[in-house]
Parts: C-alpha cells; sequence; structure tokens
C-alpha cells in the first residue's frame, strides 16, 4: 500500500519546480504523465550531464532526476486535436500541474476556469516564478535568478567580495516543499468537502519563507543582513577547515564554552588552545581569524575523515564537506538506500535518488527511472485514457504526439 | 483554535516539540490551519535563544526567529523529563493527530515517548521526526549542526569562491528544508491514515534534504564522474571544462544573468545583444551571432564566451540595477537584481500580490511587517492568523479548557515544575 494509490496527476509542468513537486506524489504510488512536446523538448533534456557526453533527449540525468516513477507522453498541444487530448488527461486526472509563463495555458484554453467545467473537482497547480498576477508576472527566468531576487545570492559569499551566490536554481528547491504538502493537503480537503482548487505558486513567495527571520530584522530593525562568509554569532570556530588531500575540507561548528573544552580536548590541548584570548565564546568571536588559522593548523596534518572522527568521538559538530562524488558513498546515506538503481532504455542502470525521509508503513519505491520522450504512449493512451488501438493508431498517423 | 473551519488542516491537531529543528515544521502546518500547540519546556524553547533579537533585545520573548517561525502556533509549557509531565502529554497525545520531534534521535524513546509508546497511547498516531542525519544508521548520534549539514549534504562544497573555503548561506538553510519536508511528509501522513486508519513514523534526514538541492551536480558525477566546483560569480561547467559568469557588478550592486541559447537564449539575448550595441560596445562576434543557430550555452566555446563577457561587463557598469531590472521586465529578459532585504520589501511585485502581512504585537506595542504565506490558493487560502505565541500563553486555555484540569491541580503542576 502506497500512500497515494490510485491518484493520477496530468504532469504539464516542465524544468525543476514543478516536476520536483510531482515526484512527492510519483515516489509515493501516484499515477503522475508528464505531457511533453518533442517539437519544444522539456528545458532539461537539452541539458547535461549526457550519457558519454553525447547530447540526446534521453540521455540526460538533469531530466531523470526530477523525474524518476513517471510516465512519459508526448503530444503535440498546437496540433489541432492536441487541446482535446490535454482535456483528456484532466477528465482523467485528480491533479493538473503546469509551469509555464502565465497566460500560456489560458492561450491554449486550459487556464482553471476552462478546467474545471471538464472536471468541477479538479486541483491545479501552477508553479512559475512569481505568481499569476502583478507587473512582473510574465517576466520569464528560472529560479537561478530567483535566488537573486529573492536574497540569498545577497547572503552568501564574503562580506569583502562579490556575492559568490548559491548554486543552482535554488528557489527551485524550496517551493517543492509547500507544494508537495498543499497538494496532499488539497486531497484531503477535496475528500472532505468534494471541492477542488487552484493553486498559485509563486517561487520567489515560497523561496522568502527561508529568510523571514532575516526580513523581520530589517521590518522590525532596520538592518540589512550582509553575507558573512561562515562566520555564526553563536559559535567560534564555526568554519570550513582545509585538511590534508585536494580541496577537501571539514565543516566544524563550536557552540557553547563546553564544546570549547571538549574541542580542546579532542586536539589534545595545544598551547593555543589555553590562551586567553580564547577562553570564552566572546573573546572567540573577537579573535576568530587568528583561531581560524590555528584551527587549520591542526585540520592541515589530518584527512578530514580523521578530522571528522576525533571531534564527533567528543560530541563536536563536524562533518566533511563533500563533493558529488562522496555523496554515492556516503554511509549513512548507503545505510538509507538514498540512491537506488534502476536501468534506463538508453542510460543504463544508473544510481538515483530517492526521498529524503523515510515513511516506516509506506516507504517510497521506486520502481522506474525517469521516461524517455513519449516512451509509454500506447499505455497511457490505451489503458489511461482507454483509447482504442484503432484509435490510437490514427492519431499517430496524423502526427498528433509528434 | 483556527478561526477558520473551511481551512485545507482544520480538522488537525499538531503537537510540536521544543527545538530549532522543528519550528518552520509547524509554522507551516498552522499557515494551512491546522491547530498546532507547541509544547515548551518550562522556561521556553531553546528556539527562543536565536537571533536576531527584536530591537536587539536578548529576551526569549523578543527572538525574531521565534516570531517568523512559530506564528499561528499556540504554546504550553510541559516538562518531559518528569513523570507527571509525560503522563499531561500523553492526555494531549490523545487529542493529537500527529507529533513533531526533533530531539536527538532515542531521546524520545529514553523518556518512554518513543513512536511504540506512542502508538499504545493512540494507536494511529503520526509522529515526524526531524534530525541532521536520520533516526537510524551509522551517523545517527552524530552531532550535526546546520553548516554540518550543508556540508555533508553537498551544497557547501558548490558555494563560495574558489580560493577561499566553501560557504554556507548566512542565514543557515538546512533545517529549513528538512522542516519544510516535515511538513509535507505530516501532511501525507495523515491523508494516509484517513483512507486507512493506519499511523507511522516518518523520518526526515536534514542531510538527505539538502542533496536534493543540488541541481543536476550529482549526476554529473554518477553519469560523467565529473564533480562540479564553487567558483564565486562563475557557474562550473565541468562537463564542457568552462565556467561563465552568472553574478556581474552593475552601477550600485550586481544582476544576475546567465547566457543561454537554443529556443530559450533566442527569446532574449536578442535584445541584449542590441542593448550593447546601442552603447556602442558589440564585438563582431556579437554583431552576427544567431542566439538560436549559433549559440549553444551546453556547449560554450572559450574563444566565443571572450567575445561576449567584456563587453556584457562593461555594458552592466554603465547602469543601474533598477534601471537593468526595469528594461528586463519590458523586454522579456532573464535578468534579476541581487536584492538586499530593503530591496526585496520595496519589490512591486511583491506589494502587488499583496504578500506583506501586519501581525500585531500588543506587548511590544508594535505591528511587526511578516513575509505572507507561502502559496495562494482559490477556496482555502492560507494565513497568517496570530502571533507566535509567548512561553506558555496557552496553559490555561488548554490545561483548564480543553484538558479539563482544575486550577488548583494546574497550580500543583505549576508548583512541582511540571508545568
Amino acid at each position: 500500500m502506497q500512500i497515494f494509490d490510485g491518484i493520477k496527476v496530468a504532469d504539464f509542468s516542465w524544468v525543476i519546480v514543478g516536476p520536483r513537486s510531482t515526484q512527492y506524489l510519483a515516489e509515493h504510488g501516484a499515477t503522475v504523465v508528464r505531457i511533453e512536446s518533442p517539437s519544444h523538448p522539456e528545458t532539461l533534456r537539452t541539458g547535461g550531464p549526457f550519457l558519454d557526453f553525447k547530447t540526446g533527449v534521453n540521455r540526460t540525468g538533469f531530466y531523470a532526476r526530477y523525474n524518476t516513477n513517471k510516465y512519459g507522453a508526448s503530444l503535440n498541444l498546437s496540433h489541432p486535436k492536441g487541446i482535446e487530448i490535454a482535456k483528456k488527461f484532466v477528465e482523467w486526472a485528480d491533479i493538473v500541474a503546469e509551469s509555464f509563463v502565465p497566460g500560456r495555458m489560458k492561450a491554449w484554453g486550459l487556464d482553471y476556469e476552462e478546467l474545471v467545467k471538464t472536471k468541477p473537482d479538479i486541483i491545479m497547480l501552477s508553479a512559475c516564478n512569481q505568481g499569476q498576477g502583478g507587473p512582473h508576472a510574465s517576466q520569464p527566468g528560472y529560479g537561478v535568478q530567483l535566488a537573486s531576487l529573492s536574497g540569498f545570492t545577497h547572503l552568501t559569499g564574503w562580506s569583502d567580495r562579490a556575492p559568490a551566490g548559491i548554486w543552482g536554481a535554488y528557489t527551485d528547491f524550496v517551493s517543492p516543499h509547500f507544494i508537495a504538502a498543499v497538494l496532499a493537503a488539497a486531497l484531503d480537503y477535496r475528500r472532505r468537502t468534494g471541492k477542488g482548487q487552484y493553486i498559485d505558486c509563486s517561487q520567489l513567495e515560497c523561496g522568502l519563507q527561508l529568510l523571514s527571520p532575516a526580513i523581520l530584522d530589517y521590518t522590525a530593525n532596520g538592518r540589512i543582513r550582509e553575507r558573512q562568509g561562515n562566520r555564526c554569532p553563536d559559535a567560534a570556530p564555526h568554519n570550513a577547515y582545509r585538511c590534508k588531500g585536494d580541496d577537501r575540507w571539514c565543516a566544524i561548528a563550536v557552540f557553547s564554552d563546553e564544546e570549547w573544552q571538549s574541542f580542546c580536548n579532542a586536539l589534545g590541548n595545544p598551547p593555543w588552545c589555553k590562551e586567553e584570548r580564547f577562553s570564552s565564546l566572546i573573546s572567540r568571536k573577537k579573535n576568530e581569524e587568528a583561531l581560524d588559522r590555528f584551527v587549520e593548523s591542526w585540520t592541515l596534518g589530518h584527512t578530514v575523515e580523521e578530522v571528522v572522527s576525533v571531534l564527533q568521538a567528543s560530541g563536536i559538530a563536524a562533518g566533511s564537506v563533500a563533493k558529488c562524488e562522496d555523496l554515492y558513498g556516503d554511509p549513512q546515506f548507503m545505510h538509507r538506500n538514498l540512491f537506488q538503481k534502476l536501468s534506463h532504455a538508453e542510460m543504463g542502470t544508473q544510481p538515483w535518488e530517492g526521498p529524503p525521509f523515510i515513511f516506516s508503513k509506506t516507504p517510497a519505491r521506486l520502481y522506474k527511472s525517469a521516461p524517455c520522450l513519449g516512451e509509454d504512449n500506447y499505455y497511457i493512451y490505451t489503458q489511461l485514457l482507454g483509447m482504442s488501438d484503432e484509435e490510437f493508431v490514427q492519431l499517430i498517423s496524423q502526427g498528433v504526439f509528434d | 483554535m483556527p478561526e477558520d473551519q473551511e481551512s485545507l488542516l482544520f480538522p488537525y491537531r499538531i503537537l510540536e516539540l521544543a527545538g530549532e529543528k522543528s519550528c518552520f515544521c509547524g509554522k507551516i502546518l498552522g499557515d494551512m490551519g491546522a491547530d498546532v500547540i507547541k509544547i515548551e519546556p518550562p522556561g521556553g524553547d531553546a528556539a527562543r535563544t536565536i537571533g536576531p533579537f527584536y530591537q536587539d533585545k536578548l529576551d526569549p520573548e523578543k527572538s525574531l526567529y521565534w516570531f517568523a517561525y512559530n506564528v499561528n502556533k499556540r504554546s504550553i509549557t510541559l516538562n518531559l523529563e518528569l513523570e507527571e509531565g509525560r503522563e499531561r502529554f500523553k492526555d494531549l497525545v490523545k487529542t493529537a493527530d500527529a507529533i513533531i520531534e526533533a530531539y536527538p534521535p532515542g531521546y524520545m524513546a529514553k523518556l518512554g515517548l518513543g513512536y511504540e509508546d506512542l502508538c499504545r497511547v493512540k494507536p494511529d498516531i503520526i509522529v515526524t521526526s526531524i534530525s541532521p542525519f536520520g533516526q537510524d544508521g551509522p551517523y545517527r548520534h552524530y552531532n550535526g549542526s546546520d553548516m554540518v549539514c550543508w556540508a555533508m549534504g553537498g551544497m557547501m562544497y558548490l558555494c563560495g569562491d574558489s580560493d577561499r573555503p566553501p560557504v554556507q548561506v548566512s542565514f543557515p538553510q538546512a533545517y529549513l528544508h528538512a522542516a519544510a519536508d516535515g511538513a509535507a511528509v505530516t501532511v501525507m501522513a495523515v491523508y494516509h491514515r484517513n483512507l486507512t486508519g493506519e499511523g507511522q513514523q516518518v523520518d526526515v534526514s536534514a542531510q538527505a534534504c539538502v542533496t536534493w538541492t543540488l541541481m543536476q551536480a550529482p549526476e554529473t558525477w554518477s553519469i560523467n564522474r565529473l564533480n562540479t566546483k564553487r567558483a564565486g560569480i562563475y557557474r562550473d561547467r565541468p562537463a564542457i571544462q568552462a565556467q561563465d559568469k552568472q553574478i556581474w557588478e552593475c552601477k550600485d550592486g550586481y544582476v544576475h544573468f546567465i547566457l543561454l541559447g537554443g529556443a530559450a537564449g533566442a527569446s532574449f539575448m536578442p535584445q541584449v545583444t542590441r542593448w550593447i550595441k546601442e552603447e556602442g560596445l558589440a564585438t563582431a562576434w556579437l554583431s552576427k551571432v544567431d542566439w538560436a543557430e549559433g549559440f549553444d550555452s551546453y556547449l560554450l566555446k572559450p574563444e566565443d564566451y571572450e567575445q561576449i563577457e567584456g563587453p556584457l561587463s562593461e555594458f552592466f557598469r554603465r547602469f543601474t540595477k533598477k534601471e537593468l531590472y526595469q528594461r528586463a521586465i519590458k523586454e522579456k529578459v532573464q535578468l534579476c537584481p541581487v536584492m538586499d532585504a530593503r530591496e526585496i520589501l520595496e519589490n512591486e511585485q511583491l506589494k502587488s500580490r499583496d504578500f506583506w502581512k501586519d501581525l500585531e504585537h500588543p506587548e511590544l506595542g508594535s505591528t511587526i511587517v511578516y513575509p505572507g504565506p507561502s502559496l495562494k490558493l482559490s477556496e482555502t487560502p492560507l494565513s497568517l492568523r496570530r502571533r507566535a505565541p509567548l512561553i506558555g500563553e496557552h496553559n490555561e486555555e488548554i490545561y483548564l479548557g480543553e484538558l479539563g484540569l482544575s486550577v488548583e491541580r494546574l497550580e500543583a503542576l505549576k508548583q512541582i515544575g511540571v508545568i
């Protein structure tokens, strides 16, 4: 038994925020169909990493990462019959998801007001950059630039330099938490009341949720927060320290004076640990640059594994600054079976990331790697939408799926 | 109690136990209308010591961190370390749908309040456990911190300047991702219980939540055997051994702009080329490039990139953030200014969508402007209904009014340090 057994999702969304959100449902039993255009391929299908560095819409890990357990349909919405078939998906579905620039679904006659005519209790998600209304709604873009608009870039990096910015399309990974919670709740609400609803996601507004206290620091105190490397007002040492090896670092966080004593003991109490200027959190904060140099003089003599093991044994928060290659061999991740191997028609057997949480009674099961473009057309159109073989073949010959 | 009976999670009661890692979880559920009761140890939750503070006054009733992430909750105090406290907790569990806890793995079981113990109190209870690494496994007893999870989840290595240590965000993020996923899984578990009658425990790992934010970097290793690296204002593209600039200096700060080719690039790069030409900065290559056909940002050639970076850098330096952003919006160009808190508050888009919400803090004699809820819903809008609770603000309302304790009993429990 899976949480979303029997739930059907018609997923017209693309790139990250939409597909990553519907992935929560696909991982836990829902039937999620990605509906894609072959003539305007989904952006992620055209971006690497490509297997063997050869480009191809079915060879990239970028797309595959966000689409495990989903089914792949192709559909040409510009074909005269395209919209009619899209509406068949709506009739079939409990949830419709899309992430186009606002106005696009309306132009196709597939906006919420239209969909409720086809299916009154439909739950529809629109996940765009800045929401469905407002003066900037139609500016195109990705979570990459939104990381700057929502304040994360400004707060990442060093105070004496340009912001280094946060890696990737950050808000694309913030919004899905809220969307997944609301989709599950909307299904429950529909069960209680018989009503569906429309969900308008602004990635900008979702992103700001993760900076709320910093925002309040401005609205209540008038203070504009600045980036400060790895400094933390409540801890010192608090930084990433270089260790032996090629670009190897250990993140170390020492909060209380009690932890500081454990830290010094773990290092064997070298003379600098006893210096007066490091004796309290307040004085360590004042002399943090000197402190960082001493800590690094110690870490440089050890591998990151040694540093972590010595400090964790003394109850100090320390961890390796993992490179991506380390993630696949991380003992904790292996224990949690975070990466699961699945075979794929063009990419062979590869590890794909499962959910970061584990349900004790209904654990997620990854059973299908991401679909090739239109891979499941026959199953979807004949089995899920109930077309006859004849009708399906006719639509192929008319180019509806091209 | 929630005022809006038509809210998304109106029927449900959530008990949220203390700690930095759980606050945001209950806040999200509270925005959706759940009755979230924060259970604080007498004296208050340690999360009340997290800054910044209102007018910089170090006071457990003035933490802005607490304010932001405990909106919509009620608070009671209860000492779970005492037997009497645990009994009152169990009385509450009988009335609850789910419990959110973020103690070190094993702590609840040691108190006799582990998942199995709680099932004996309420067989279909849902327990959402949030921890740095997980409830089980080789790191379950590792000491975590937000930055350590950011590091071990793989994000830290990707952030920062190449000649300095990797960095976290100066407002830490790892536990917030875990708390937000905690909200999602709690609702999923409630949905499941309503259909099947089966409760369960859900184990959320902050480290693994961080790994989900890495975009395509993990697969760049698993598929191409390449590690992506931090590159400061540049974006590392290991598969093509290139880096392209994404944070550009302008007249009064920075703007975020990435080069794209293909259909996406063709929709806005011609406008940018025209801007550069108008300023007399175009190279011969820029003047004739066909962005749809002649430029592929996934196969970026260093010689092409040299033709772009110089003129673009010079162009951006001539204008302010506001000038560039207005032009970008008008001509549908993918460019955003790098905003700080003040600029975010001034953003016209957020104002026009009525994003900001005022919450009254009568005891401060003040009203504070808060970010509104995450999403807009047509039938059951999310809402900020009440400011974060004071320590034990709802003791009487809940213990007397809802659990039916007598005034004398409540007083006695206070005397012995249970409440």
